[in-house]
């Protein structure tokens, strides 16, 4: 029998304050706003609601990659599909909202990315054929699953069946509305379980290139290098 | 017509759906909650109520469904008035108004409107909230297309929308400037209803063989109602232009036209359009036709839905549980279900139609893969469980 070292005793420890797993759902209130230039997108974005940038940011990833669409957010979407001008759309998709410390700053980034798109031009960009850009609120409300686990083991099961939105709830809106630090895995991961290089591992993925269950697959497969090999990564 | 327990969905809606919808019922256990509409039987709404409603109960919450009845005046007056709404040209008079605000109120002093939420769904009873009691959250459920409604008969039906705490549309470009909060709610189909459950290949082979469509080449199918919105001459055209090079079969299928003059010339005029022609089948279906529409469904190759005019077009997301990729015009609800290259293709002309329908049928991996990403996608977005999650949120949102 190989050793007993502290870094295996940690993994196997239990928490004091378990995991408690939660899941959201998202109601969609249309804010009777539709655009169809890309100058109208920028001036009308000013004056929407957070909840409305958090919706059209965010909250993509709580809709089925395909009506997601293939850019990160939807004023990227828009710009490339609907209105077809790929270069404001690469612009706008290339954001990463995780850098943003706020809703307002992520307003005001993608903001400065149309105008200074269109400052060049003499013709702004509307849509022709495609559908305007309708403006959209997000209210989540938050639905605890009774679920809590204070082991890796545990964790890593649970984790494995709940519906994406929990992976979303703890993901991204503890971190982005709830201003939470960092995102509820990593916190607990490192606090509770005293995993702080797992906890990094978990803390640096990127949900807005490859969604959700990507981010679920990869914390899973993290779990399962610790659990093998005894320790933290 | 059986209706389904919830366990039932387990293995169709998504990982954990089923378990996240008892904690999210959980928050609302013991609120009542009321719908109303005007038919029991028939049509979509009623079709969807009738699986939802024993849902919600089982649930936990207190569901009730109520449904108005007035004599045949005030139908012609709610179906002038649903046609106005969508945009036809359709005369309202006084009388007709007159019935269509007597009648509701006639049904306000029959029916018991007490619920901590009500959903009215459609224009037909929309007056009844001029009869709402003290408590309680009032939403009007909007399910037709309201993106260009005739100017009178909408600032008729405003004038009731706007004394209701919300409104609920299948998709923005159906909402409409008001006062009141509008939320998004796409319509859904149920995956164990006789419409859309698994059929054994025996049952789709009988069905289709009672329906004298032979299985021995590739089928096109387009399930609509013969209306010209569904452009079913479109569709004839674009099958013949790829009838040159791909041996296919042409199925349109809808509802029997005995009480639309309309339909039944629209009707003449397809028949008169596929002629001779042995490959093209022109089915009158019964209303209750479900376990045939499944059928054809399952049977056919690519599934067409090139309407110029649609409200939401639930017949894709059908098309698209049953693993079939759809080619469909850009109307109404079809661009959110025809997702360009992954689950169909969306065209805007006949030639753009025929063009999709041949590569799909000289890409039969393609048919293939679309199939799968389209049920997906459907078991995601479309089915009765995430309709039934967007009511419950509404009802802990709008009741806390």
């Amino acid at each position: 029998m190989a050793p007993v070292t502290g870094k295996e005793k940690s993994v196997r420890e239990r928490a004091e304050m378990p995991f408690e797993f939660v899941g959201c759902i998202e109601l969609r209130q249309m804010l009777g706003i539709r655009v169809e230039t890309e100058r109208q997108l920028a001036n009308f974005l000013k004056l929407m609601p957070l909840d409305c940038v958090y919706y059209h940011t965010h909250g993509s990833l709580l809709r089925h990659r395909y009506r997601a669409g293939m850019y990160s957010n939807d004023f990227a979407t828009w710009a490339a599909i609907e209105v077809r001008d790929r270069v404001l759309g690469e612009r706008l998709a290339v954001l990463d909202p995780l850098d943003c410390e706020t809703l307002t700053d992520l307003r005001d980034s993608i903001i400065a990315v149309i105008e200074d798109h269109l400052r060049p031009m003499t013709v702004v960009p509307r849509v022709v054929h495609g559908e305007p850009f309708s403006f959209i609120e997000s209210h989540i409300v938050a639905v605890p699953t009774g679920v809590k686990v204070d082991s890796l083991v545990d964790f890593r099961r649970t984790l494995s069946e709940v519906e994406d939105s929990t992976v979303y709830y703890h993901a991204l809106e503890a971190r982005v509305r709830l201003k939470r630090k960092q995102n509820d895995f990593s916190a607990w991961l490192k606090d509770g379980l005293g995993l702080p290089g797992l906890a990094a591992k978990v803390k640096a993925l990127d949900p807005y290139t490859g969604g959700l269950e990507r981010v679920r697959g990869q914390i899973l497969a993290y779990c399962d290098e610790v659990l093998a090999k005894g320790y933290d990564l | 017509m059986t209706t389904a327990r919830l366990d039932a969905y387990r293995d169709v809606a998504p990982k954990g759906t089923i378990e996240f919808l008892r904690c999210l019922a959980a928050r609302v256990r013991g609120r009542s909650f009321l719908h109303v509409n005007s038919a029991r039987h028939g049509g979509g709404v009623a079709e969807i109520l009738h699986r939802l409603v024993p849902l919600i109960t089982e649930l936990g919450v207190d569901a009730r469904w109520e449904v108005i009845k007035g004599n045949p005046a005030f139908y012609t007056a709610t179906k002038a008035f649903h046609n106005a709404l969508q945009g036809r040209e359709q005369t309202i008079t006084s009388q007709m108004l007159d019935d269509y605000v007597s009648t509701n109120r006639a049904c306000a002093e029959r029916l018991s409107l007490e619920a901590d939420l009500v959903l009215i769904h459609d224009p037909q009873p929309a007056p009844l909230i001029e009869s709402r009691p003290t408590n309680g959250k009032w939403v009007w459920r909007c399910h037709i297309d309201l993106s260009s409604p005739q100017r009178r008969a909408w600032r008729l039906l405003r004038k009731y929308v706007s004394k209701y705490d919300a409104a609920i549309f299948s998709l923005p470009k159906f909402a409409q400037r008001l006062r009141i909060p509008q939320f998004l709610v796409y319509p859904s189909i149920d995956p164990l209803s006789d419409k859309n459950r698994e059929l054994p290949k025996a049952e789709v082979d009988a069905i289709l063989e009672r329906l004298a469509v032979p299985r021995d080449k590739p089928t096109l199918l387009q399930v609509s109602r013969f209306d010209r919105f569904k452009d079913p001459i479109g569709v004839i055209d674009a099958y013949r232009i790829v009838k040159k090079h791909n041996d296919c079969r042409l199925v349109l299928a809808g509802g029997g036209a005995d009480d639309d003059p309309e339909g039944a010339a629209v009707l003449t005029e397809v028949r008169e359009a596929a002629g001779q022609d042995p490959d093209i089948h022109v089915l009158e279906l019964p209303p209750n036709a479900h376990l045939e529409i499944n059928a054809l469904q399952r049977a056919a190759t690519i599934v067409l839905q090139k309407s110029l005019r649609e409200g939401f077009g639930l017949t894709v997301a059908e098309a698209l549980w049953k693993g079939k990729p759809v080619v469909g015009g850009v109307a109404g609800g079809l661009a959110v279900q025809v997702i360009y290259e992954l689950t169909g293709y969306t065209v805007n002309s006949v030639e753009g139609a025929a063009f999709r329908i041949r590569y799909l049928l000289n890409n039969p991996d393609l048919i293939a893969k679309m199939g799968n990403a389209g049920r997906e996608y459907v078991r995601r977005e479309f089915l009765i469980t995430r309709h039934l999650s967007d009511y419950l949120t509404m009802l802990v949102l709008l009741t806390q």
